[in-house]
């Protein structure tokens, strides 16, 4: 079931990496660009142990965003997008859970699969944390330019 | 466990650095905390005075920006490589306090902002490698956190055969191999060969090769010089099972004992099988040699005399000591000239391998030769013992102790020239330096192995010739 208008899903399937922020324990925003992953419902981002900070924010604070704002990163597209929403910590299994979105991920980073092959030479990398994020409101730039006010959607649904 | 000294983390950055790199950005991620809690992103185009220690930009439209709160900017780029992936990742963030702009242009209202502080990671500045080697201890907290929150231990994993190949370091094993096999050769050439002995010898050595790769990296932690080394290579830094929590330090203690004390008991039954007083020394010294290379209170590779020891151990006592099992005891200057190129050929493997570790060594007290000497003297003294192994073959056959056929062996010295030429330009780059590592473990290997192709030929010229002459004396 689609939550987000088709523009901003558009910029999360096309997009190599987007701007993960969370927010730290002292209520400051701390931004990580990571690889977007979106099943048409909801959407994955991966982050090893090794840079696992981010984790322990969500943990504390589930309140998250997702920007996609480079394009060069999304194939020359210029608009884009903030969305807003809640995060898990998906982590029952660091070492194999994530491998469920290995499909979606080598769309987007091929040589992902051949890199898992070479675990052994970089075995933390791998183990690795999913982060679930359910969109609660996006605000959309049409443009990219922020000189006009964004198109915000809440739930879904386009809002003025 | 006492790890001297701990691993040092991402290098800081400081201000000034922070905003001059984030003006190199062609636009801003401006983020702030709404008033419901959540983070908003937008991009602006920020005036950067990283001198002044602040940024300035026309307030996004729309938005409300709080100005009792820190909000940060953030610089983002990769390169897309389509078909493979991205490269050139770096990013910076910098936070501070918005306050509204009196001195920035007209039209709508502009925010001015004052650093506080930055934070970010250039892999062109770090390489990705190294910032992963950095961030262990991070991975370590996480799941040191998971194992309290469930209630039982959570660690990394790797698959039984990945794990066992990087914790024994396996590959390394013709370092043993090599020597072994060619003083079995050099035996049976002598008329000595004994299926049984040798195949014992070449297992009994090689544990003895497992233990030390084993013990090496459980006396490198108790000194601290696996966690000071911040770029470790597939050729160097150890096998980074214990700081990856993989494996525990009591584990791999333990699987060092375990690898010692199978090979004494294949040496004890060799020496039974065999009786002789020869192979009695050569595994005490070699005992000695292995486990005081980094043990304490010999420590042989702390005060740069690891070379010495590794050249020794896996060239005259392995070869030598599979050449008395067969002949029991007899000993001839064959072996001991043959096991020389070999010794200095082994000797530079780690010799090279040295030079990536240097800083990190330095730090841990590890004063390997790479650590003592500058780097020209290093290059030079690789050249200088690259030719003396090549140049050994060549007098041991001119004196008639080496087989013609094992000039062989020259075959490789291409190989040293390329690790030669390679050192320099790739000495501060421990990454640019793993293929030359790889390199010169080929150097080793083909040299050992055209060696001893060279005695099969003069074995099966002794069985089909006998009247052929292949020593020139």
């Amino acid at each position: 079931m689609s939550t987000l208008p088709e523009p901003i899903e558009a910029l999360l399937e096309a997009a190599l990496v987007g701007e993960l922020t969370v927010v730290d324990a002292n209520g400051h925003p701390v931004t990580y660009p990571l690889i977007p992953l979106y099943d048409g419902e909801k959407i994955y981002l991966t982050s090893s142990t090794l840079f696992s900070r981010k984790l322990e924010h969500i943990k504390g604070n589930g309140k998250v965003s997702l920007s996609i704002t480079d394009p060069i990163a999304v194939g020359g597209r210029t608009d884009r997008a903030t969305i807003q929403g809640d995060a898990r910590v998906i982590e029952e299994d660091p070492h194999g859970g994530w491998e469920r979105l290995l499909p979606i991920w080598e769309k987007k980073e091929p040589s992902i699969v051949y890199f898992l092959t070479q675990r052994v030479a970089l075995p933390l990398f791998f183990e690795r944390s999913l982060i679930e994020i359910t969109p609660r409101r996006a605000f959309y730039w049409p443009d990219g330019d922020a000189s006009t006010a964004p198109q915000v959607s809440a739930a879904g649904k386009a809002a003025a | 466990m006492a790890a001297v000294t701990k691993t040092p983390r991402t290098p800081a950055l400081n201000l000034h650095e922070g905003l001059a790199k984030l003006s190199t950005y062609p636009y801003q991620i401006l983020t702030f905390v709404d008033p419901d809690g959540y983070p908003v992103s937008v991009a602006v185009a920020a005036s950067i005075d990283a001198d002044g220690g602040s940024a300035t930009f026309a307030s996004p439209a729309g938005l409300t920006i709080p100005t009792d709160a820190d909000v940060s900017l953030t610089g983002s780029h990769i390169r897309p490589q389509p078909g493979y992936g991205y490269d050139e990742r770096r990013h910076v963030t910098v936070w501070g306090r918005p306050a509204p702009a009196t001195n920035w242009g007209a039209g709508r209202g502009a925010v001015s902002f004052t650093a506080a502080r930055a934070w970010g990671w250039d892999e062109a500045e770090v390489p990705f490698f190294e910032y992963s080697e950095r961030s262990t201890g991070q991975s370590k907290k996480y799941f040191d956190a998971l194992s309290v929150e469930r209630g039982t231990p959570v660690k990394p994993r790797l698959s039984l055969g990945w794990l066992a190949l990087r914790t024994t370091r396996l590959p390394f094993l013709s370092a043993t191999i090599v020597p072994v096999v060619l003083g079995i050769a050099i035996a049976a050439r002598h008329g000595s060969f004994d299926l049984l002995t040798a195949v014992l010898t070449v297992i009994g050595a090689s544990l003895v090769q497992l233990g030390l790769n084993v013990a090496n990296d459980v006396f490198d932690t108790a000194q601290g010089a696996d966690d000071a080394n911040l770029t470790p290579t597939k050729f160097s830094g150890g096998s980074r099972v214990i700081q990856y929590g993989l494996v525990s330090f009591r584990q791999m203690a333990g699987l060092a004992t375990i690898f010692y004390v199978a090979a004494g008991l294949i040496g004890i039954l060799l020496l039974a099988m065999r009786g002789s007083p020869a192979l009695l020394i050569i595994g005490i010294v070699g005992f000695i040699v292995s486990i005081g290379y980094t043990a304490p209170p010999l420590k042989f590779v702390y005060r740069g005399l690891g070379e010495i020891a590794v050249a020794i151990g896996f060239g005259p006592l392995m070869l030598l000591g599979a050449y008395v099992v067969q002949t029991r005891g007899a000993l001839s200057w064959e072996p001991l000239v043959a096991s020389l190129p070999i010794a200095l050929l082994v000797a530079l493997i780690l010799y090279v391998n040295e030079i990536p570790d240097r800083r990190g060594d330095a730090r841990a007290g590890k004063r390997t030769l790479p650590v003592r000497l500058s780097k020209p003297t290093v290059i030079a003294i690789y050249q200088v013992a690259a030719v003396a192994a090549y140049a050994i073959v060549v007098v041991g056959v001119i004196v008639g102790q080496l087989p013609i056929p094992a000039l062989l062996a020259l075959l490789s010295a291409p190989l040293a020239l390329q690790v030669s030429r390679g050192l320099a330009p790739n000495y501060d780059d421990p990454y640019g330096l793993m293929a030359v590592m790889g390199v010169n473990v080929k150097v080793h290997l083909y040299a050992g192995l055209l060696l001893l192709a060279g005695y099969l030929v003069v074995l099966i010229a002794g069985a089909l010739a006998p009247s052929v002459n292949l020593f020139l004396h």
